[in-house]
């Protein structure tokens, strides 16, 4: 284990490095292709050369290098990285704002919402997958494979706009005009958008959409999985001992059939910061997420790029504790 | 290679009958069919309902993109904002979008730019992520170590975020960006599944036969290997078709896609999603569209997959 942990720490330092890179390599050839960013603030409007200048320089676009097509930049690149690792700096926004002040303030609602998201996702898409291993071929079984063709196939900023509409908006409008209804529930979870006043119900819907598709891919992944270990001789032999079947599915088969389920959970903790950026967006919930969109619909393109830093080394540390977590729940993988 | 011929001949024995759609073998043993794996698979693929049923849709579609004028007469720039939001009529099927263009056309010309940037995003994945993958595979050791960290790399950005810092940094969000920032994120799935199935296959016996009687490296890649990888290739790239028509109306719906001069489905839906509530049309036909052919291509992936794997005969 101790030389399984140690092999994947090292491959994890150029995989960091390597992302950045790739993150950098990307804005400086589109800034070398497509002129100074910081003209887009400016929209039609010529700004004074000094003022272009002085906050050309702020935002760190002034570097000779991204000028010249094609160039790594690697100065520039060494540059970020020490700021990023030793100065925990990663840019400023226009107002002089740090980039992780702004972070700060918006991670709390996106991390409610990924708390909702996930478990929203784990319980009902273990459950339906279960249910639908468990009888191959039957009305659920169906049921979960059609849904789970149609989730998947229906990209997730549709679902939201109709979820938002229909839901929030006319079924929250009928919860509205009752009286007996609380109002957490009327005007809190069933609202079109996010509710400061009920930070924590206004954003269980927004959550539900956001797990839904990998809620899909959870039940999928749970339904063969369960499939696959019901017929092995372990579960055979936990029936021939004459173990009850709640005790021969409950821990002998589920146990085992969770490994690639929990593995994937944790590699879609990533996937589902992604698709905060679009979840957040239709029901504008102050996150991390609407952050991004709304600096890049605003050009503000130092923003982006500093929240998007921060949320890959995220994802890549949750990658890293999902791979450490898989060689602690499968033996087979920590092979020497 | 017995197996799969005898596995063949026991599902295609008893249905050859009259009836039986075109087939590519030839007829001249009689019952005695011996098949290859791509007739077969179009045997069964012409037989299956949900295959022909999205295969004609993807059809529709694609003619809406390549000759928008057969569909329709109308021009989508010609509005007037005095047919603003009008419902849909037997002349306007679609009705006026809220500045009183013609909704259907806008959605027939849609059309366009979703399916040429997930056309031209996939040549790209299939091509570049084929070769880098057979490279890989085919080799091994240090050629296949400094493919598989490149891989890595790419596969720890996160698709959206990715290509939101690309376009945002970039400013010029038109087809060919998009499809360029697609093609850069998503090359390694494909070289992964290429390189699996290749070096699943690079060590069988008839690989080992062509290499003993002098085959060279180009050949054996390219003529004996490669025909066996390219079954979980195209199954792959169907499915990412779809992915990718759907990855650009998001882009689009969080504004650093294409911009509303031009006309695509994502522009439609985010347009006008704050008038569902009065005119629920204008946000349904898009979505429907847009929709029906990320299904489409998902469940053709899933027939093709079907078809062409031998162990589900």
């Amino acid at each position: 284990m101790g030389r399984y942990v140690i092999r994947r720490l090292l491959q994890f330092i150029p995989t960091v490095l390597g992302t950045m890179f790739l993150l950098h390599y990307m804005t400086s050839l589109a800034i070398q292709f497509s002129g100074n960013p910081v003209r887009a603030l400016f929209g039609d409007r010529t700004p004074p050369p000094a003022l272009l200048e002085a906050i050309t320089e702020r935002l760190g676009y002034g570097d000779p290098c991204l000028s010249q097509k094609g160039n790594w930049c690697i100065g520039l690149f060494g540059d970020r990285l020490q700021s990023v690792f030793f100065h925990f700096d990663f840019g400023i926004n226009l107002r002089q704002r740090e980039v992780t002040d702004l972070v700060a303030d918006a991670l709390p609602f996106t991390l409610k919402l990924l708390v909702i998201a996930i478990l929203f996702e784990a319980v009902v898409g273990i459950a339906a997958g279960v249910l639908a291993g468990l009888r191959g071929g039957s009305f659920t079984d169906y049921l979960v494979k059609i849904s789970t063709v149609f989730i998947i196939s229906v990209p997730i900023f549709v679902l939201g706009v109709v979820v938002r509409e229909f839901v929030g908006v006319k079924f929250g409008n009928v919860l509205r005009g009752q009286d007996w209804i609380p109002d957490v529930i009327s005007t809190g979870m069933f609202s079109p958008g996010f509710k400061p006043d009920y930070p924590f119900a206004s954003l269980i819907i927004p959550g539900m959409v956001l797990g839904a598709v990998s809620l899909a891919t959870t039940a999928r992944l749970t339904r063969t999985s369960i499939m696959e270990n019901i017929r092995a001789d372990y579960v055979r032999t936990a029936k021939a001992k004459g173990l009850t079947n709640k005790r021969v599915i409950g821990v002998h088969t589920l146990r085992n059939s969770l490994i690639p389920v929990i593995t994937f959970l944790g590699v879609d903790i990533g996937a589902a910061m992604a698709g905060a950026v679009v979840t957040e967006t239709i029901f504008n919930v102050p996150g991390i997420g609407r952050l991004v969109t709304m600096s890049a619909r605003t050009g503000e393109s130092s923003v982006v790029v500093g929240v998007v830093t921060m949320l890959v080394l995220v994802v890549l540390v949750a990658n890293l504790l999902v791979d450490l977590l898989y060689a602690v729940l499968d033996p087979r993988i920590r092979y020497e | 290679m017995s197996d799969l011929t005898s596995a063949g001949a026991a599902v295609g024995g008893a249905p050859v009958t009259g009836d039986g759609p075109p087939i590519g073998a030839p007829g001249g043993e009689g019952k005695e069919r011996s098949a290859s794996l791509w007739a077969d698979a179009r045997r069964q693929l012409v037989r299956d309902p949900v295959f022909m049923i999205s295969f004609f849709y993807i059809l529709v579609v694609s003619s809406m993109a390549a000759f928008p004028k057969l569909w329709t007469s109308q021009d989508p720039r010609d509005c007037t904002t005095d047919r603003s939001r009008i419902a849909p009529s037997g002349e306007h099927p679609f009705g006026f979008d809220i500045l009183g263009c013609d909704y259907y056309s806008h959605a027939i010309y849609g059309a366009r730019p979703s399916m040429v940037i997930a056309v031209m995003a996939t040549g790209g994945i299939v091509v570049f992520g084929g070769v880098l993958g057979l490279l890989a595979g085919y080799y091994g050791g240090w050629v296949d170590s400094i493919i598989s960290r490149v891989m890595d790399i790419f596969f720890s950005l996160p698709f959206l975020l990715g290509a939101i810092v690309f376009l945002t940094v970039i400013k010029r969000q038109n087809i060919w960006t998009i499809a360029a920032v697609l093609f850069l994120l998503a090359w390694p799935t494909i070289a992964r599944i290429i390189r699996g199935s290749v070096i699943s296959s690079k060590d069988l016996d008839y690989v080992h036969a062509a290499k003993a009687v002098g085959a060279s490296n180009g050949r054996l890649m390219f003529r004996h290997i490669l025909p066996n990888a390219i079954a979980p290739m195209l199954v792959y790239a169907t499915i990412v078709l779809g992915s990718f028509v759907a990855a650009e109306a998001t882009l689009t719906f969080l504004g650093v896609g294409l911009a509303p001069p031009a006309q695509s489905w994502g522009i439609m839906i985010s347009v006008h999603q704050v008038y569902f509530l009065e005119d629920p049309w204008l946000l349904l036909f898009p979505c429907g569209l847009l929709v029906g052919t990320v299904l489409s291509f998902i469940l053709m992936g899933d027939a093709l997959r079907d078809a062409l794997d031998p162990k589900f005969r």
